[in-house]
């Protein structure tokens, strides 16, 4: 089984100056190894951030979503399974996971605070992008998100990125009930067979 | 490909609704196409955060590590008999406990737990000076309400036009302790019932009824939720 790499090889990311392998990591942080998740969280804070960022969008409640959940990876690091997938996808499921509840039960509860988070968006664009592109995983990715339909795509960037149920994204895209969550599963084969990632 | 396996890419990506996820967990236990589908299907979500990288400020850094410090990582599954899925905490006492609840398809496990006096115990709960009331409305107009006595420890739950629990299936009922869901009984069939509910009343923070599959041991809830009842949201 072949797993998304961690990083690149040969380019460093996020200040790394070696690629840790972050199997090995969680391996040791499931020990109570701090240093080990000091040297996870270097690794992957930009993604994580980057993703709770994404989803959540206000930079303060996502801030606190990178946090809950850095703080369910260090415990459940000892139970993470490198048969079931790669350590990334493993911990960016836990940070995704996490945002998404997030962006719903603000929703649920209120949106009073909409056009306050409108109004006040201190997310830096220049780092962010710059921090994207400083990646050259971040190419590749978008360039095999160029081979998706663009309804693949759409419908897969609204529910991961929008943190929308398929059901929504139907709805959204004008798509027949039902054939969203399709368009998003045959987005994500495609994703994942032209990345060369997972089984 | 029957429908349910079409939604490992939903679910990949955290698209699925609370009650179509719960669906889909099961249905992961059984089908292990569908298992190895979701986590090369969650490597390849994963791939999407690259787009969006974008470094923290400083002192997020600093929060985490002093938060970690603070808490232990929790210890391996040890591989066991039973599916490591969405497993409930349920301390070994609780566990011995609630190895006694079976559900049975026509035989009631759970029954008033005495009759001595000129109210049932039932009776004596709902007409408790400090009996609290939750209701939940169900998606098909079904009603569910549960009267809980702190004073009596006991809580009572009644149904109205209760649809009936899918074939080879029983409504299980649970009182919760803090995150651990306690066996409370199993409800009889018919649509309207008044079932009073086993274990501590007064200590729980909410109930919950879920579907179970009949005649088998379940110590802790595995199938679907019906609905569950929060004790500290009280207005
Ligand atoms: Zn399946």
């Amino acid at each position: 089984m072949e797993h998304l790499r961690p990083v690149t090889a040969g380019v460093p990311q996020e200040g790394a100056p070696a690629a840790p392998d972050l199997a090995d990591l969680l391996k040791l942080c499931g020990r109570g190894d701090q240093n080990a998740f000091a040297q996870l969280y270097d690794a992957v804070s930009a993604r994580v951030h980057g993703l709770a960022v994404r989803v959540v969008r206000d930079p303060a409640q996502a801030e606190e979503v990178a946090q809950e959940a850095f703080l369910e990876i260090w415990k459940n690091s000892g139970r993470f399974d490198p048969a079931k997938g790669s350590p990334l996808g493993w911990l960016l499921t836990i940070v995704h996971r996490k945002s998404v509840d997030r962006v719903r039960s603000a929703e649920a509860s209120t949106r009073r605070d909409t056009t306050y988070n409108q109004q006040n968006q201190p997310v830096d664009h220049d780092s962010t992008a710059e921090a994207a592109q400083a990646s050259l995983e971040a190419h590749r990715v978008r360039a095999a998100l160029e081979s998706l339909t663009p309804i693949q795509r759409e419908a897969l960037e609204l529910a991961y990125f929008g943190g929308y149920t398929h059901t929504e994204v139907a709805t959204m895209l004008d798509l027949p009930v039902g054939t969203a969550k399709t368009r998003i599963r045959d987005g994500l084969i495609r994703l994942r067979d032209t990345m060369g990632v997972g089984a | 490909m029957s429908d349910i396996h079409a939604l490992s890419g939903a679910y990949a990506v955290d698209a699925l609704d609370d009650l179509e996820r719960a669906q889909f967990e099961r249905h992961l236990r059984d089908c292990e196409i569908c298992s190895r589908e979701v986590e090369s299907l969650r490597d390849a979500s994963a791939l999407l955060a690259e787009t969006s990288a974008a470094a923290p400020p400083a002192a997020l850094r600093d929060r985490v590590l002093a938060e970690i410090a603070t808490v232990r990582p929790l210890p391996p599954v040890v591989t066991a008999a039973s599916t490591p899925h969405r497993r409930r905490r349920l301390p070994a006492f609780l566990a011995a406990a609630a190895a006694a609840v079976v559900i049975g398809t026509g035989g009631v496990v759970w029954q008033q737990v005495d009759d001595d006096g000129p109210e049932s115990r039932t009776e004596q709960v709902l007409a408790a000076p400090d009996a609290q009331t939750f209701t939940q409305v169900l998606p098909g107009g079904a009603e569910a309400t549960v009267v809980r006595s702190k004073e009596l420890n006991e809580a009572v739950l009644i149904t109205h036009d209760m649809p009936a629990a899918p074939n080879g299936h029983a409504y299980a009922l649970w009182l919760q302790h803090d995150d651990v869901m306690v066996p409370a009984g199993v409800m009889p069939p018919g649509s309207d019932n008044e079932v009073l509910l086993s274990g501590d009343a007064a200590s729980a923070n909410g109930a919950g009824i879920t579907v179970e599959t009949a005649g088998e041991e379940h110590p802790e809830p595995e199938g679907d939720v019906v609905v569950t009842f929060d004790f500290e949201s009280e207005a």
